[in-house]
C-alpha cells in the first residue's frame, strides 16, 4: 500500500531527476574545472579565443609538449614555498583542535551536569559570542598583542583561534552531552569516583562521537579562517588562506595565476578527503543544533 | 555539582572567552571613542637680521610624554561615528536640506563610504537569506524521493560548497565568471555581447556575489531540511492520502508546517552568518561595486596605515547590527527556557 501510494507519476520523477542532476553539476562542476584547468598554462585556463581551449590545452601542448603541466604548482610550492603555509596550518588546525576540544569538553560537561541557574545565563553568553563577527575583535587584538609584543607569532593565533572556537564547541558539547544520561556520572560517584575521575573514567569514553563531531568543526574553523589570520600573523607565518590571498595580489602583475590556482586546488583537497571520511559525523553536527530545536 | 568544581571545570574555557571575545569587545568601544594624540606643536620664534620668522615644530618629548599620560588617545565622544567614514551626519543632513528627490537623497547617500556598505550587506542578507532556503527545501525534497544509494552520493557532492573554505569557494567561481573563463564565456554569449565583464559592471557584480552566496549556503539547509523530512510522520501522509490529498497538497499542508521550526532556525542562523559576508568581496575583487561592514573594517585594519579608531568605529556599528538580527533568537531561547523552568 505504503509502495504504491509512493509511486509517482513519470513527470514528477523526471523533474526531480533533471533537478538534482542540474543541483550536483552546480555543486561539483566548479570544483572539477578548477583541479583540471590547474594543469594547464594560463592562457588555455583563461582562455582568449576560445573556451574549450581549457579542457585540450593546445598551448600547455605547444609549451611542455603535453597537454597537463605541473608548472603550476611547482610554482606555488616551491618557488613560492607554500609548503611552509601549509604546514603552518596543520600546526595551528592541530592545537585548536586540540586545546579547544580539551577545554571545551571540561567546559560543557560542567554546563550540561550543573543545572543551577546561571549556567542557561553562561549558555546565552556565548551565544552571543558566537554570533560576534571575528573581524570586528581584531581592532580590540592589536594594541596589546604590539605591546606585548606577542604580533605575528602563530602561538596568539592559535589562541585567539580557540577562544572564538569555544562558544561553539561549548553549545554543540553540551547537546551531546545533555544526550547521555545522568545516572551514569552519578552512580560512578557513588562508586567513590571524584567529579573529574567519572568525568574521564565513565563519560569520555562514550563521548567519542560528539567530540569527534565537535573536533571537525573545529578544525573546519581553524583551517577556513581568513580574516583574524591574516590580521593577526607575519608574512613569514602565514597559514595558507592568507597565502592565497597573497598571491593575488603578487602574481597577477607576474601573470602568474596558475600559482593561485595550484595552491587553491592544493588547500582543497584535504576538505574533499575530510568530506569523504566524515561526512556521516559532518551531517550529524550540522542537524544536532537544529532537530533539538 | 558543587558551585566549587564546577568553578574549576569551566574556568579555562571561561578565561579563553572573557581575555579574547569580551575584553576586546569593551577595548573596541573604547577605541572608537578615542583617537591618538596628535603631535604637540610649538612655534619658535627666530628673530635675526632680516625680521623674524615663526617656525613650527613638533616637540617630540612633550608628544612621548602626552601619549605616556593617556595612552587611550583624546577622548571625542562619538565623533568618529559621526565623521565622513561612518554615519556621516552632517553630509546625511546637507544632503536631505539639499535634494528635493528621494532619488537624489539617495545617490547623495550611496556615495557615502558606510552606507554603500550597509546597503550591498543588507540587500545580500536579505536577497540571499530567502533564496537558500527555498533552494534548500528544493534540493532536500529531491533528493529524499531519491534511490538509498544515491542519496549518499548527493550529499557528498552537495556539503562540497559550504565545507571549502569561503575565500577559496569564491575564487573558484570568480574565475569561472571571469570574463576568459568557462562562465563569463557562456554569459557574453547569452547576451550577444564579446565585451560584458564583471569587473566593469556593478549589477553583475552584485549578481555573482549573491549567487555564490546561495551557492555556499543552500547546502547548511539542505542538510537541516533533509535530516528533518526524516522526521516527518507518515501516519500524518497517509491519512491525507486517504483524504485524498495530492501529491502538492501533502507537500502544502503535511510536510511544511512540520519544517516550519527549522525553516525558522536556518532563517536566524543564516541572516546573522550572511550579515558578516567578507571574503567573496576579498576573491570576487568586488571593492568597486560592492562593499560590506566587514570588508570596511578589514580594509581599515590592513595595510601601512593601521586605521584602529575608525575600524573600531566600524566594528561597534556592526556588531549593533548583529544584535539586532540575533534579538530573536534571544528572545525564543528565553521562551524556551521559561517554558522549561
Amino acid at each position: 500500500m505504503a509502495a504504491a501510494a509512493d509511486r509517482k507519476s513519470l513527470g514528477l520523477r523526471t523533474m526531480t531527476v533533471t533537478f538534482v542532476v542540474i543541483w550536483l553539476i552546480c555543486a561539483a562542476f566548479p570544483f572539477l574545472w578548477t583541479f583540471w584547468g590547474s594543469f594547464k598554462v594560463e592562457l588555455d585556463f583563461f582562455s582568449i579565443n576560445n573556451w574549450s581551449d581549457a579542457l585540450t590545452g593546445p598551448r600547455t601542448q605547444e609549451t611542455y609538449g603535453s597537454p597537463f603541466t605541473g608548472a603550476g604548482y611547482e610554482g606555488a610550492w616551491i618557488q613560492e614555498a607554500f609548503w611552509r603555509n601549509a604546514i603552518n596550518t596543520a600546526i595551528v588546525c592541530f592545537f585548536v583542535v586540540a586545546t579547544s576540544l580539551t577545554i571545551g569538553t571540561l567546559g560543557a560537561y560542567a554546563l550540561s551536569r550543573s543545572g543551577r541557574n546561571y549556567v542557561f545565563w553562561l549558555l546565552i553568553a556565548a551565544l552571543i559570542f558566537r554570533a560576534m563577527p571575528p573581524i570586528t575583535l581584531v581592532s580590540g587584538y592589536l594594541p596589546p598583542f604590539f605591546q606585548y609584543n606577542v604580533w605575528g607569532y602563530l602561538p596568539t593565533a592559535i589562541i585567539v583561534l580557540v577562544a572564538i572556537n569555544q562558544p561553539f564547541t561549548l553549545w554543540m558539547l553540551h547537546s551531546f552531552f545533555e544526550s547521555i544520561p545522568k545516572e551514569l556520572d552519578e552512580s560512578a560517584k557513588v562508586d567513590g569516583c571524584t567529579q573529574f575521575q567519572a568525568f574521564w573514567n565513565v563519560i569520555i569514553p562514550v563521548m567519542w562521537p560528539g567530540v569527534i563531531t565537535t573536533g571537525l568543526f573545529s578544525f573546519l574553523l581553524a583551517y577556513n579562517d581568513f580574516a583574524v589570520t591574516t590580521m593577526v600573523l607575519s608574512e613569514s607565518n602565514r597559514t595558507m588562506i592568507p597565502a592565497i590571498a597573497a598571491f593575488l595580489g603578487t602574481t597577477q602583475t607576474e601573470g602568474n595565476v596558475m600559482f593561485a590556482v595550484a595552491a587553491v586546488v592544493s588547500a582543497t583537497a584535504p576538505l574533499f578527503l575530510l568530506v569523504m571520511i566524515f561526512q556521516r559525523q559532518i551531517v550529524s553536527g550540522l542537524t544536532a543544533g537544529a532537530v533539538k530545536g | 555539582m558543587k558551585h566549587k568544581t564546577f568553578f574549576w571545570f569551566f574556568l579555562p574555557t571561561a578565561l579563553a572567552m572573557l581575555i579574547f571575545i569580551a575584553a576586546p569587545i569593551v577595548s573596541v568601544v573604547m577605541q572608537s571613542l578615542f583617537t591618538p594624540h596628535e603631535a604637540v606643536l610649538v612655534e619658535t620664534k627666530n628673530c635675526g637680521p632680516f625680521g623674524c620668522t615663526t617656525a613650527t615644530t613638533i616637540d617630540q618629548e612633550a608628544t612621548a610624554a602626552l601619549r605616556d599620560a593617556e595612552p587611550m588617545g583624546r577622548f571625542v565622544g562619538f565623533d568618529i561615528y559621526k565623521d565622513r567614514g561612518h554615519l556621516a551626519t552632517a553630509e546625511v543632513a546637507e544632503a536631505w536640506h539639499s535634494r528635493d528627490s528621494l532619488s537624489g537623497f539617495f545617490g547623495d547617500i550611496y556615495d557615502l563610504p558606510f552606507y554603500r556598505a550597509l546597503t550591498f550587506t543588507l540587500t545580500y542578507t536579505f536577497v540571499v537569506t530567502p533564496l537558500l532556503i527555498i533552494l534548500g527545501f528544493v534540493i532536500a525534497i529531491s533528493v529524499n524521493s531519491l534511490h538509498r544509494k544515491l542519496k549518499g552520493l548527493v550529499i557528498f557532492f552537495s556539503l562540497l560548497p559550504m565545507i571549502v573554505t569561503p575565500l577559496v569557494g569564491s575564487l573558484i567561481l570568480f574565475w569561472m565568471i571571469d570574463s576568459r573563463g568557462i562562465l563569463g564565456n557562456f554569459i557574453s554569449y547569452l547576451a550577444n555581447d564579446p565585451d560584458i565583464s564583471l569587473k566593469a559592471s556593478t549589477p553583475l557584480m552584485w549578481v555573482s556575489l549573491i549567487v555564490y552566496g546561495i551557492w555556499s549556503s543552500a547546502p547548511f539547509a539542505f542538510v537541516v531540511f533533509y535530516a528533518g523530512l526524516q522526521t516527518v510522520p507518515r501516519d500524518t501522509i497517509e491519512s491525507a492520502m486517504i483524504d485524498g490529498a495530492t501529491r502538492w497538497q501533502q507537500t502544502r499542508y503535511v510536510v511544511i508546517p512540520h519544517l516550519m521550526p527549522l525553516v525558522t532556525f536556518v532563517a536566524l542562523i543564516q541572516l546573522m552568518d550572511n550579515f558578516r559576508v567578507f571574503e567573496p568581496v576579498v576573491g570576487f575583487q568586488a571593492q568597486a561595486h560592492a562593499t560590506t561592514l566587514s570588508w570596511i573594517i578589514f580594509n581599515d585594519l590592513g595595510g601601512e596605515t593601521r586605521q584602529l579608531s575608525a575600524a573600531a568605529t566600524t566594528s561597534v556599528l556592526t556588531i549593533l547590527g548583529v544584535a539586532i538580527l540575533l534579538s530573536p533568537v534571544l528572545i525564543r531561547t528565553w521562551r524556551d527556557f521559561r517554558g522549561r523552568a
